[in-house]
């Protein structure tokens, strides 16, 4: 057994490195449209459904990610009703939902006495344990995400800047509108592992964020999201290595620092140059 | 279809439309129609329903009641209303351009020249004024070389002698392609030389005409009040006589206290 113990850190090792790396990948994009959208809380509210899916997966024995995904396409769908059809503003909505959905995740997860279940690697993610599973669906689930969010990457962003326009030109706005939901639900699912439940919204706004200074198209902002991304994916995993934090919280601290240093920086350079 | 026939009908023809929002009538009533080279505008007070009429007659929303027809094979281009991009979202006047869908090469440029803006192309969309984004609106709006344009309030952010500008551009763009214009605006005084017929409502039809005929309707001095519409009467025709400051009438002959 001894021998062995440097093969299997190398190894969680190198499947935390590839699982971190395979999210951001996903995040950058996603997360740009996340963040061009304003849709954060919405994200946030899709990411704390996954508890109930957990709770889901447990009850019928089935994949937990499938559970989450499930639940999370059913509340994505929900929102988008609720959006139309209720008259309150979509921030209370989410408002709601959000931490209502999270209340009844920890309450269903409760029930669930019998089974051994990590609750706290649920919700700050547990990139440490991942298995060769999660790492297939993560990269299965991100190139099927990727290859959509290319596909149709005009269409979304001409439906994102305005809804009646791209319309009017042609872009079946609504079947857009419901293939990116459907693609954050699979993204939420899917980097739950890394992050954590609490902590997904964050993977996908502070990379984002932190690139949009520095880009002057679309195309530039989701690329330098995902750089961002593998930067706080690298500096995190060091991080937690050396000092023995948990993962998903340094990785999205180390997100924070790069998008406080290049903020700084850049209102810095603003104000010497009288802007 | 021969081709008599075709030219003779509307582009798009909106008979009797009542929208409604559930239970809450948005516009009713309304008849509207738009031919090749003719610029109809709409007017009417805020909550008119203006804009959910350019909805109707683009096919955005289905009316509950009447008809709203587009020619077959028509193209139109559409302008809409107050719209701005997130200052998120890098994004610069050629890309916004090529959000409209693939053109050949130089067609954003042409249409960026026929606006008079072509030099701002590679410029962030956040960094032009509000002259200049509504014309990249407008020229996004040309881009599918239309048959109809359809312009929601286009001289909106835009300061006065500007205006007076971009409508003199519509009309010198309709002049030059032939096409039908459907345009919401405020101010009746400023489109007034450039359009053909004005449509003005009020969730229901007031009035429509030629401006002339619009701007001295009772159903419309109603709706704008008599200091609007009198400043439109001195604007633009002198028949006869003119209202004073004071609502006293003036004659042509007489001495322009109006100045005094």
């Amino acid at each position: 057994m001894n021998t062995d113990t440097n093969v299997v850190m190398d190894d969680f090792l190198v499947r935390a490195v590839l699982a971190g790396m395979g999210v951001a990948a996903v995040t950058g994009p996603l997360g740009s449209f996340v963040v061009w959208r304003r849709m954060s809380f919405f994200g946030d509210t899709l990411a704390h459904s996954a508890l109930l899916g957990v709770a889901l997966g447990l009850l019928l024995g089935i994949d937990l990610t499938v559970g989450v995904l499930a639940v999370a396409v059913v509340a994505a769908i929900l929102l988008l009703g609720i959006e139309r059809r209720t008259g309150l503003a979509m921030d209370t909505v989410l408002g709601i939902l959000s931490h209502g959905t999270l209340a009844l995740g920890l309450v269903a997860v409760a029930f669930m006495e019998r089974v051994r279940f990590d609750l706290m690697g649920f919700l700050f993610g547990d990139i440490f344990a991942v298995t060769t599973a999660d790492i297939a669906w993560i990269y299965g689930g991100g190139a099927l995400v990727l290859a959509l969010i290319a596909y149709l990457w005009r269409l979304l962003l001409s439906a994102t800047v305005h809804a009646d326009l791209a319309r009017a030109e042609g872009v079946p706005v609504d079947r857009v509108n419901l293939v990116f939901l459907l693609c954050l639900a699979l993204v939420v699912a899917t980097a739950m592992k890394v992050v954590g439940i609490l902590l997904v919204a964050a993977m996908l706004i502070i990379p984002a964020a932190t690139a949009r200074p520095y880009s002057r198209t679309p195309e530039r902002m989701a690329v330098f999201a995902v750089i961002i991304g593998w930067l706080s994916v690298a500096g995190g995993l060091g991080l937690s290595f050396a000092a023995d934090t948990p993962g998903g919280p340094s990785i999205i601290s180390f997100g924070l620092l790069l998008f406080a240093l290049t903020t700084g920086l850049m209102t810095l350079r603003q104000r010497r140059s009288g802007g | 279809m021969d081709q008599f026939t075709r030219a003779g009908e509307p582009i798009v023809e909106l008979s009797g439309v009542e929208v409604r929002a559930g239970n809450r009538v948005l516009v009713t009533g309304i008849d509207l129609s738009v031919s090749d080279g003719e610029i109809v505008t709409l007017i009417g007070p805020n909550g008119a329903g203006k804009t959910t009429l350019i909805r109707a007659a683009l096919g955005l929303v289905r009316p509950s009641a009447g008809t709203s027809r587009r020619r077959t094979g028509a193209r139109i281009g559409y302008m809409p209303q107050r719209l701005t991009i997130d200052r998120n979202m890098p994004l610069t006047v050629r890309r916004f351009l090529g959000l409209a869908g693939t053109f050949e090469p130089g067609k954003r440029k042409q249409v960026l020249e026929e606006t008079g803006i072509a030099g701002i192309i590679d410029n962030p969309v956040h960094d032009i004024s509000g002259g200049e984004w509504q014309r990249t609106l407008l020229a996004r709006a040309l881009l599918s070389e239309p048959d109809l344009l359809v312009l929601d309030e286009p001289a909106q952010a835009v300061d006065l002698t500007g205006q007076a500008e971009l409508y003199r551009l519509i009309g010198e763009i309709r002049d030059r392609r032939r096409c039908g214009v459907l345009m919401v605006s405020h101010d009746l005084h400023l489109v007034m030389s450039s359009t053909d017929q004005v449509v003005c409502i009020n969730t229901h039809l007031c009035c429509a005409g030629t401006p002339d005929t619009v701007s001295r309707d009772p159903s419309y001095v109603a709706l704008f009040g008599e200091s609007v519409a009198e400043t439109m009467a001195l604007y633009h025709h002198n028949h006869g006589h003119t209202h004073g400051v004071d609502g006293s009438i003036v004659h042509e002959h007489g001495h322009e206290r109006r100045h005094g």
